[in-house]
C-alpha cells in the first residue's frame, strides 16, 4: 500500500465530520439491507382495529390511516432511498462525466454544443423540468430515479469539462499520444482517474440531494406510489392526517434528516481532505 | 458595458430559443396526448369528435409547424387555453404570478437579513463558540426537508397552539376587512410560508458568505486596514464584506430556480393559489400547454435572475470584464 493511501487513511479516520457521515451512511445500510429482521412487522399487515393509534409498546412510532406499523414502514422505506440515491446519481455521474470529458478533450464546436445544452438545462428550475417529465412518463420508482439522473448531470459535466480543458496539451499525454494510443484510451485510462476526486464528492453531496428530491417527489404523490413505502409518502399521510396524527409527520422526517445528514458530512469531509485549495 | 449587455442579451435569447425547444420536444415526445385524457373522462367519445378535438388543439399538424405556431403565440403572452377548465392560461398565470414572486421576494429579504451578520460573524470569530454551533445548524438545515419543516410548524403553530391559520393567503371573509385588519391577516397567513421558504436558502448562503469572508479576511489590505487602527466593525462591515457580497450576488442569482421548485412545494402545503400550486395542478391533470407556459416561465425567471446578477457584478466590481467563454 503506497504512502499517500495511507496519509489518506489517516487523515480520514481523524476527520471527525467524515467518519461521523460514514458511520451513518452504514448504519441506515444495515437497517436496508436487513430490513425483514429490523422491522418488527409486516410494513403492509393493514389492521383496521388499529388505525392512527399513537406511538406505544406495540407501535413503537404509532400507525398509520391503513393500521399499517409507522416504524416497519420506516425501516422499509430506507431501501427505497438508497436504491433512488445510487441508481440516479450513478446515471448522473455517468451521463456528466461523458458529456463533460468529450466537451473538454475535444473543444471547438462539440464543447460549444455541449456547454450551451447545459446552459439551456441549468435555466429551467429543475423541480419544474422533475416534475413535468414525471407528468408525461408516469410516476414510478424507475422513472424517478431515470428523470432525477437525466436532469441532474450538469454540475458534473461542468466539473470534468474544466478538468479536461487543455489535457490535450500536456506532455505525457501527448508522449501517450505519440506511444499511439487511442482518444478512448487516453480519456478512460490517463485522464479520467485524475479527475475523480471531485466528481466522488459531487456524488456523495448527490446522494443526499437526491434523497431529499424523492422525498420531496413522493410527498406530493409524484414519485414512490403507495403500499410501497417511501418516506416522503408516508409524510403524505401525515399531511392528510396533520390534526390528529403527528407522529405520521414526525418520525419519516427524522429517518430523512439523519440520512441526509451522514451524506452531507461525508462529502464535506471529503471535501476538505480532497480539495487541495482547501488545506492550509 | 453596452458591449457586455448586448453580448448577455444575445445569449439569454439562444437559451430561451433552446429551452423552448426542449420543453416542447419534452411535451410531444412524451407518450399520451391530451385528447386521450379527454377521451379517458368521456368513453364513449366518437373517432369524428376525436379529430375535431385534435384540430382544436392544432395536434393534427407536423411538429415543427405545431411548435412555431406555440412560440408565436408565446411571445404574444398567449398560452392557449386549458385543456381541463377551458379558461385561458395566461389570466391564470397573472392572477397568481405575484403571490408568488411577492413570496419568494420576502424570502430572500430574510435570507439576508439573517445570513449576512451570521455568515460574517462566523468568519470574523472562526472556530468560537457561535462559529461551531452555526457550522452545526447549517448542517442540519442542510439536511432538513423543507416539506417536513413545514409540517412540523404547522403541527406546532397550526394545530397543537392555533395562532397561525394553516392555509390559504388570507381568511375567507378578507374582503370585508379594513387595510390594517388585511395587513395583519396576510401577515399571519404567510408568516410560516416565506420562513420555511427562506429556511432552504439560509444555510446555503450564510455558509457560503462564511467562506468567501474567510477568504477576504487573509488578504493583505484587511490586515493594513486593521495595521492603521480602523476597528472591527469597520473593517469587516466597510472593507471586508463588500468584496465577499459580489460572488454572494452571482449566488443570489443561482438560487432563483431552487425558490421557484421550492414555491411547488410549500405552496402546496400551505394552499397558497400561486404559480407552484398551478403547477402542481397542471402536471396533475396533464395539463400540456399549461405545463409547458409555466416551464418556459420559470426558465426565463430564471435567467432574469442570473442576467440582473450578472449585471450587478460588472457594475460593482470594475476588474470583472464579462467576455464571451469567460465562465
Amino acid at each position: 500500500m503506497n504512502t499517500s493511501l495511507l496519509d489518506f487513511r489517516h487523515a480520514f479516520f481523524t476527520n471527525k465530520p467524515a467518519l461521523a457521515g460514514l458511520i451513518i451512511i452504514f448504519i441506515i445500510f444495515f437497517v436496508g439491507l436487513f430490513a425483514p429482521w429490523v422491522a418488527t412487522d409486516d410494513p403492509s399487515r393493514i389492521d383496521i382495529k388499529q388505525i392512527l393509534s399513537p406511538p406505544g409498546p406495540a407501535h413503537w412510532m404509532g400507525t398509520d390511516e391503513l393500521g399499517r406499523d409507522v416504524y416497519s414502514r420506516v425501516i422499509w422505506a430506507s431501501r427505497v432511498s438508497i436504491n433512488v440515491g445510487f441508481v440516479a446519481v450513478g446515471i448522473s455521474i455517468a451521463i456528466g462525466t461523458l458529456i463533460g470529458a468529450t466537451a473538454g478533450f475535444y473543444g471547438g464546436q462539440l464543447d460549444d454544443a455541449a456547454m450551451r445544452l447545459t446552459d439551456i438545462m441549468l435555466s429551467i428550475p429543475t423541480f419544474f423540468l422533475i416534475l413535468a417529465s414525471i407528468a408525461f412518463l408516469g410516476p414510478s420508482l424507475l422513472n424517478i430515479m431515470i428523470i432525477i439522473g437525466i436532469t441532474s448531470w450538469m454540475g458534473v459535466a461542468r466539473l470534468v469539462r474544466a478538468q479536461f480543458l487543455g489535457a490535450r496539451e500536456l506532455d505525457y499525454i501527448v508522449a501517450i499520444r505519440a506511444l499511439g494510443a487511442g482518444d478512448s484510451r487516453i480519456i478512460f485510462l490517463h485522464l479520467l482517474p485524475n479527475t475523480l476526486s471531485p466528481v466522488y464528492i459531487s456524488a456523495v453531496l448527490g446522494i443526499a440531494g437526491t434523497i431529499l428530491l424523492e422525498s420531496s417527489l413522493s410527498f406530493l404523490g409524484l414519485g414512490v406510489q403507495p403500499p410501497t413505502p417511501s418516506w416522503g409518502n408516508i409524510l403524505m399521510a401525515g399531511k392528510d392526517n396533520i390534526e390528529i396524527a403527528w407522529w405520521l409527520s414526525f418520525f419519516p422526517g427524522v429517518a430523512i434528516l439523519i440520512t441526509v445528514l451522514g451524506y452531507n458530512l461525508l462529502g464535506e469531509g471529503l471535501r476538505n481532505l480532497l480539495d487541495p485549495r482547501l488545506k492550509r | 458595458m453596452t458591449h457586455f449587455l448586448v453580448n448577455r442579451l444575445f445569449q439569454f435569447c439562444v437559451t430561451l430559443a433552446g429551452v423552448t425547444v426542449l420543453t416542447f420536444l419534452l411535451m410531444h415526445l412524451a407518450p399520451g396526448d391530451p385528447v386521450d385524457t379527454q377521451a379517458a373522462m368521456n368513453p364513449r367519445i366518437s373517432p369524428e369528435a376525436r379529430e375535431n378535438l385534435k384540430k382544436f388543439y392544432g395536434l393534427d399538424q407536423p411538429l415543427p409547424v405545431q411548435y412555431f405556431n406555440w412560440v408565436g403565440k408565446f411571445l404574444t403572452f398567449n398560452f392557449g387555453y386549458s385543456y381541463t377548465d377551458g379558461k385561458s392560461n395566461s389570466s391564470k398565470i397573472l392572477e397568481r404570478l405575484p403571490i408568488t414572486v411577492v413570496i419568494n421576494a420576502l424570502s430572500l429579504l430574510i435570507i439576508f437579513l439573517v445570513s449576512i451578520p451570521f455568515g460574517i460573524l462566523g468568519a470574523a470569530r472562526q472556530n468560537s463558540f457561535f462559529d461551531v454551533s452555526t457550522t452545526f445548524l447549517v448542517f442540519i438545515g442542510f439536511a432538513i426537508p423543507t416539506f417536513w419543516l413545514a409540517l412540523l410548524l404547522m403541527i406546532l403553530f397550526g394545530v397543537q397552539l392555533g395562532w397561525l391559520p394553516i392555509s390559504g393567503y388570507q381568511s375567507f371573509n378578507a374582503e370585508g376587512f379594513d387595510f390594517w385588519m388585511r395587513l395583519r391577516d396576510w401577515s399571519a397567513h404567510l408568516l410560516m410560508p416565506v420562513l420555511v421558504s427562506a429556511f432552504g436558502g439560509l444555510a446555503g448562503f450564510s455558509r457560503y458568505l462564511r467562506s468567501e469572508m474567510l477568504e477576504v479576511i487573509r488578504q493583505d489590505y484587511v490586515r493594513t486596514a486593521f495595521a492603521k487602527g480602523l476597528s472591527e466593525k469597520m473593517v469587516l462591515y466597510k472593507h471586508a464584506f463588500r468584496n465577499a457580497l459580489i460572488p454572494l450576488v452571482t449566488i443570489l442569482g443561482l438560487s432563483v430556480p431552487g425558490l421557484i421548485g421550492g414555491s411547488v412545494i410549500f405552496e402546496n402545503i400551505y394552499a397558497i393559489p400561486g404559480i407552484g400550486q398551478l403547477f402542481y395542478q397542471s402536471v396533475m391533470q396533464r395539463d400540456y400547454p399549461l405545463i409547458m407556459g409555466l416551464t418556459v416561465i420559470g426558465a426565463i425567471l430564471t435567467m432574469a435572475g442570473n442576467f440582473l446578477a450578472d449585471i450587478a457584478v460588472a457594475l460593482v466590481n470594475p476588474r470583472i470584464k464579462v467576455t464571451e467563454g469567460s465562465r
